[in-house]
């Protein structure tokens, strides 16, 4: 399944890893940041409501 | 219906998302269905560009690394070009949702303008025998990352939100010059070792410098970086937008 990459495995390898850790990251950053504001946003329209 | 009235209402439709309730609702509805886009094309793309394309005969295998650096590459020029919209019609138009769209999109632009950098860097060492050099491309796409780097210091460094946008949108303006440039230097200057664009899609057709057996997964990876790059936007304007009421509704309390 995996496909030879030669002498360039390395770099393949590196490319396609640094760029997807840095994909991810931005998604987990994205999204933890877009639930912990409408969370505090939820609270904040409770307690106006109250 | 002539196409006067037709874009006549298309524009009405985009004048409207500047209001933020129309804003939150249109996005909430299509976000799903971005993620899931996201999801085939940025999956379909990479797996079937690394696992099932052959390797190039001067290349080898490190063709493979076209399907993260073209498009990392065009999302960076792009995501900046979004960012000079925004910011134009925040100068002239006042309106919130626009300035707060440019926000969120420097993050993302910034990471695909890494990502096009580094890839590009492990790629050069084996063809070029380098992993840097003052190459036109390089460089401007080098200083691409500063702006958008200086333009998401700003936002952080002002507490004012209005004061902060109006600053940012100028820096944008000026940042855009860059990110035009990143596109054409390889035009402008006829140096260094980067070569021309690999595939042309505004001019209507690609060029010949790639073959299908490499474009169309390209294509498809190019697709899914975009939707990735949307669907992120989306998500941080509408984190932006709530984090702005959320401010509103704390400085009531603090007056109470």
């Amino acid at each position: 399944m995996m496909p030879d990459l030669g002498k360039y495995a390395v770099e393949v390898m590196g490319s396609y890893g640094v760029s997807l850790l840095a994909l991810a990251l931005l998604c987990v950053v994205y999204i933890r940041r877009s639930s912990s504001v409408k969370r505090a946003l939820i609270t904040a329209e409770a307690r106006k409501d109250a | 219906m002539n196409s006067t009235s037709t874009s006549k209402r298309l524009c009405d439709a985009f004048w409207q998302l500047a209001n933020p309730k129309v804003f939150m609702g249109w996005s909430g509805r299509w976000l799903p269905w971005l993620v899931g886009l996201t999801i085939l094309f940025l999956g379909s793309g990479l797996i079937w560009g690394f696992f099932f394309t052959p390797d190039d005969t001067r290349q080898g295998s490190t063709v493979k690394i076209i399907y993260l650096h073209v498009p990392a590459a065009l999302m960076a020029i792009n995501g900046y070009l979004l960012m000079f919209v925004g910011s134009l019609v925040w100068l002239i138009r006042r309106q919130h949702v626009s300035v707060l769209a440019a926000k969120a999109a420097a993050p993302v632009g910034m990471t695909m303008t890494l990502i096009a950098l580094a890839t590009g860097a492990i790629w050069g060492q084996p063809m070029w025998g380098t992993y840097w050099v003052w190459d036109p491309r390089l460089t401007s796409f080098l200083i691409l990352f500063l702006f958008y780097a200086g333009y998401i210091a700003l936002w952080a460094a002002i507490e004012d939100d209005d004061t902060a946008a109006d600053l940012t949108s100028v820096l944008a303006l000026v940042g855009s010059v860059f990110a035009l440039l990143s596109r054409y230097a390889v035009l402008f200057w006829s140096q260094g070792l980067h070569q021309g664009t690999t595939v042309n899609l505004v001019d209507g057709a690609k060029q010949e410098n790639i073959s299908n057996v490499f474009f169309q997964p390209l294509l498809l990876s190019m697709a899914g970086f975009g939707l990735f790059f949307v669907t992120l936007i989306l998500i941080g304007t509408r984190t932006e937008l709530r984090r702005r009421r959320l401010k509103v509704l704390q400085a009531r309390e603090r007056m109470l």
